[in-house]
């Protein structure tokens, strides 16, 4: 273990460095809302849009520009209404799916609002957020994939035909990584342990809201990340010996552990909300960065840098788990906890390492996710269903399952935007789960037993 | 502040819709998971197919409110068979993983804009609840004692109160029956009951499908009290403060999910109102909160009091220890 430790710190400084000599982007702060008028992928011109307070005063009127982007500066957080004059729009244009268009912006947020030009009939438009969802828009939001329910991948450059489907295999791939490493711990747990932890999204979270606090008061992002990992681990270990142990020993039945770690996840997830408040929030550097390309497929050297990082990371799992002592005893503790036991394998030190490596996984993860989508409180439970979806698809309690699982889950996840429209796509994952488990329900790594 | 307002106002919160609603949900997962053992995480699935059974049937295709309905419930059936057949033959944590995704699927697909002509989107559905307030026997606000309720008001509560009292007498009246004690004994252990010779899987689905039913019941009230169907309602929480409630007041009891729901609701308001007034008079600092995270501390006091529930008292109020399937595997 020790030696995982090490390779894991090792790595995680390399990992580090490099990405310090990677550019950031400044931005500014100060709230503004801003968007993109195009029609059938060309920008519009001089189209007049008014923002107005919610009671009705006015904010600022603007005319779109050449390349159709506008932008209004707003004096605060608030709720601001955004009117498009149908009137002044081009005569090509037919007409805007919904003129006005309601939204709330947060403190330091430059909100997107986007506007759906076509006939009135269709669907779509962008719609208003409802009271306690994150709101849309976070920097790198592109035209067209803004939506609160949307999950990695909103920086992807859309270009036509296949080469689009490579870039969401791409980005599908990238959040697959990244879903791997945040669920490395749950699958572990549940192997060791026999617990569903539906608080593990939350630690997720923990991870990516350490780092976000730690960058707000002065850190550097990279340093943010390695010390939330940090933090995170010492939170699992606490965790487990704090709060898991003792209702092991008391014992618990797994049930009731199920329905405790949900009240253990309400409990984090609203105290992230009472910290960090309702909207979301992004870190000071890598929210943006110009992508580079790579023959067919363009991706930001962010990206590729925490693709490489998971990667690693998993692949360093995956070998602890198979050459090391440690490994090889959680794996038999996983297969048969009673006989480990007996065969002098300490199962407590197994389980609280679990918690400490699995933790700490998921707390990085946490601040990847929190570099691409933003941190807002709810994202722990957006990717903990996903997560689900993953170790169930490759089979509940096996480190392999959910990786392999979360790669198909992540890749699948993006593709499918290329037929499904994107605020459908997290359903369309949670309806396949449900299929597969009609089919093969152990998962598929999962060893054939029977499961009821 | 003034403590004799904020007790007033949450002693309404003892009768009020939200606690009928909820405990019309807690009283549906009691069946499930009380009485059968059965993890549904999904019942606010159950909940806004109710809601939308009407919703869509009446608004989107303007027809009567009575199909809407059945409709309402049908769906709710449908939803059981659908979540039931794969899972309900697996170990426990399967159904609630897929029960869970369900309920994220419901809410996805209503609030999505391409299902925005039949399901109005994000802004939810409005417009179906005129024939129901048309029989409103109800014409002035009625006054009891300190508390006064306005018809319409008054019209939700007499039709969800009487909801509340059929299905606990629903439940009361199963559960001493044969049928009832098949589903506890399969609460107890599944193979005894199996090798006695019942279709364990038959009773699962029978008890996912009334428990559902009730929530679809919960989602029908809430919705006709809002005069809205919003999709965002019914996100996870909604059936976790089920849970929450039913634990509370005690699983596997026929009061217990009613008496859950009224504590827990004058609890939320109590504190709330609490809060907001000292926040007010400036008893809590501004940089420690202000009345925007009211509602964070609500949702955190309900995971204390879960967590706190089950370790100390998993029976709840009501309950007996010897009686509840948590320790099942």
């Amino acid at each position: 273990m020790q030696k995982l430790a090490r390779c894991l710190g090792a790595l995680l400084a390399v990992l580090a460095a490099v990405l310090l000599a990677t550019p950031a982007v400044a931005q500014g702060s100060g709230e503004t809302i801003h968007g993109t008028l195009t029609y059938q992928d060309a920008p519009v011109a001089g189209v007049t849009i008014t923002v107005t307070t919610a009671d009705g005063a006015d904010v600022g009127t603007v005319q779109t520009a050449a390349d159709g982007t506008w932008e209004v500066p707003v004096p605060g957080p608030g709720d601001y209404a955004v009117t498009l004059d149908a009137a002044t729009l081009p005569s090509t244009a037919p007409g805007v799916a919904r003129d006005t268009i309601e939204t709330t912006v947060n403190p330091q947020q430059r909100k997107v609002v986007l506007f759906r030009v076509g006939t009135p009939e269709d669907d779509g438009g962008e719609q208003p957020a409802p009271e306690g969802e994150p709101s849309e828009g976070g920097e790198d939001e592109t035209p067209g994939s803004g939506s609160a329910e949307s999950e990695a991948g909103g920086d992807v450059t859309a270009t036509g035909g296949n080469n689009q489907l490579l870039q969401l295999f791409v980005s599908g791939l990238r959040f697959g990584l990244i879903l791997g490493l945040a669920g490395l711990g749950l699958s572990l747990v549940f192997g060791t342990t026999g617990l569903t932890n539906f608080a593990h999204g939350e630690l997720i979270v923990f991870g990516a809201v350490t780092a976000l606090l730690l960058n707000q008061a002065g850190i550097p992002v990279l340093m943010a990340a390695l010390l939330a990992t940090l933090i995170s681990a010492v939170f699992g270990w606490g965790q487990d010996r704090g709060f898991w142990r003792p209702l092991r020993k008391k014992p618990t039945g797994l049930i009731a552990l199920m329905i405790i770690s949900i009240g253990v996840s309400l409990i984090l997830r609203y105290l992230t909300q009472f910290i960090i408040g309702g909207g979301r929030e992004t870190y000071d550097e890598y929210t943006y960065q110009d992508p580079i390309s790579i023959g067919p497929i363009s991706i930001t050297p962010r990206d590729l840098i925490i693709m490489g990082i998971c990667v690693v990371l998993l692949a360093a799992v995956a070998l602890a788990l198979t050459r090391t002592r440690m490994g090889k005893a959680t794996r038999a503790v996983a297969d048969n906890p009673a006989l480990a036991a007996a065969s002098g394998i300490n199962v407590d030190r197994v389980i609280t390492l679990v918690w400490t490596v699995g933790t700490a996984l998921a707390g990085l993860s946490g601040v990847f996710f929190g570099m691409i989508q933003g941190v807002d409180y709810l994202m722990g439970m957006r990717i903990l269903l996903l997560v689900f979806a993953a170790t169930v698809l490759g089979g509940l309690g096996t480190a392999w399952g959910a990786m392999v699982g979360a790669l198909i889950v992540g890749i699948f996840i993006e593709v499918s935007a290329y037929v499904v429209p994107s605020e459908l796509k997290t359903a369309g994952v949670l309806v396949v789960l449900i299929l597969i488990l009609l089919v093969r329900p152990q998962g598929i790594l999962g060893r054939r037993e029977r499961v009821g | 502040m003034d403590w004799g307002n904020i007790l007033e106002l949450s002693m309404r919160e003892l009768i009020g819709v939200q606690a009928i609603v909820f405990a019309l949900a807690a009283i549906g997962i009691n069946v499930q998971f009380g009485y059968t053992g059965l993890l549904n995480f999904g019942q606010a699935a159950f909940a806004a197919v109710g809601g939308y059974g009407i919703a869509v049937i009446v608004t989107t295709y303007d027809m009567s409110f009575w199909l809407g309905l059945v409709v309402a419930i049908a769906g709710a059936i449908v939803l059981a068979l659908l979540l039931g057949i794969p899972t309900l033959r697996l170990r426990a944590d399967y159904l609630a993983i897929v029960t869970i995704a369900a309920s994220e699927i419901v809410r996805l697909v209503g609030r999505s804009a391409s299902g925005r002509e039949v399901f109005g989107g994000s802004d939810g559905i409005t417009g179906f609840s005129n024939t129901f307030y048309d029989f409103n026997p109800f014409t002035e606000p009625v006054s009891f004692g300190p508390f006064e309720f306005r018809e319409r008001v008054l019209w939700v509560l007499a039709v969800g109160w009487v909801l509340v009292a059929l299905c606990t007498l629903t439940v009361w009246l199963l559960m001493r029956s044969p049928w009832g004690r098949v589903l506890k004994g399969i609460r107890e252990d599944e193979d005894a009951v199996r090798s006695l010779g019942k279709n364990v899987y038959a009773y699962k689905m029978q008890s996912l499908v009334i428990g559902g039913v009730m929530g679809a019941l919960a989602g029908v009230v809430y919705s006709l009290f809002q005069g809205a169907m919003q999709p965002d309602v019914y996100a996870t929480n909604f059936t976790f403060f089920a849970y929450a409630i039913l634990i509370l007041g005690g699983a596997a009891t026929v009061f217990g999910p009613v008496l859950g729901a009224a504590i827990v609701w004058f609890a939320f308001q109590f504190i709330d109102l609490a809060l907001r007034g000292a926040i007010q008079q400036g008893y809590i600092p501004d940089w420690l909160m202000d009345s925007n995270d009211t509602g964070a501390v609500r949702f955190m006091l309900t995971g204390v009091v879960l967590v706190l529930l089950l370790v100390f008292r998993p029976q709840g109020i009501l309950g007996d220890r010897r009686e509840i399937a948590l320790d099942a595997r």
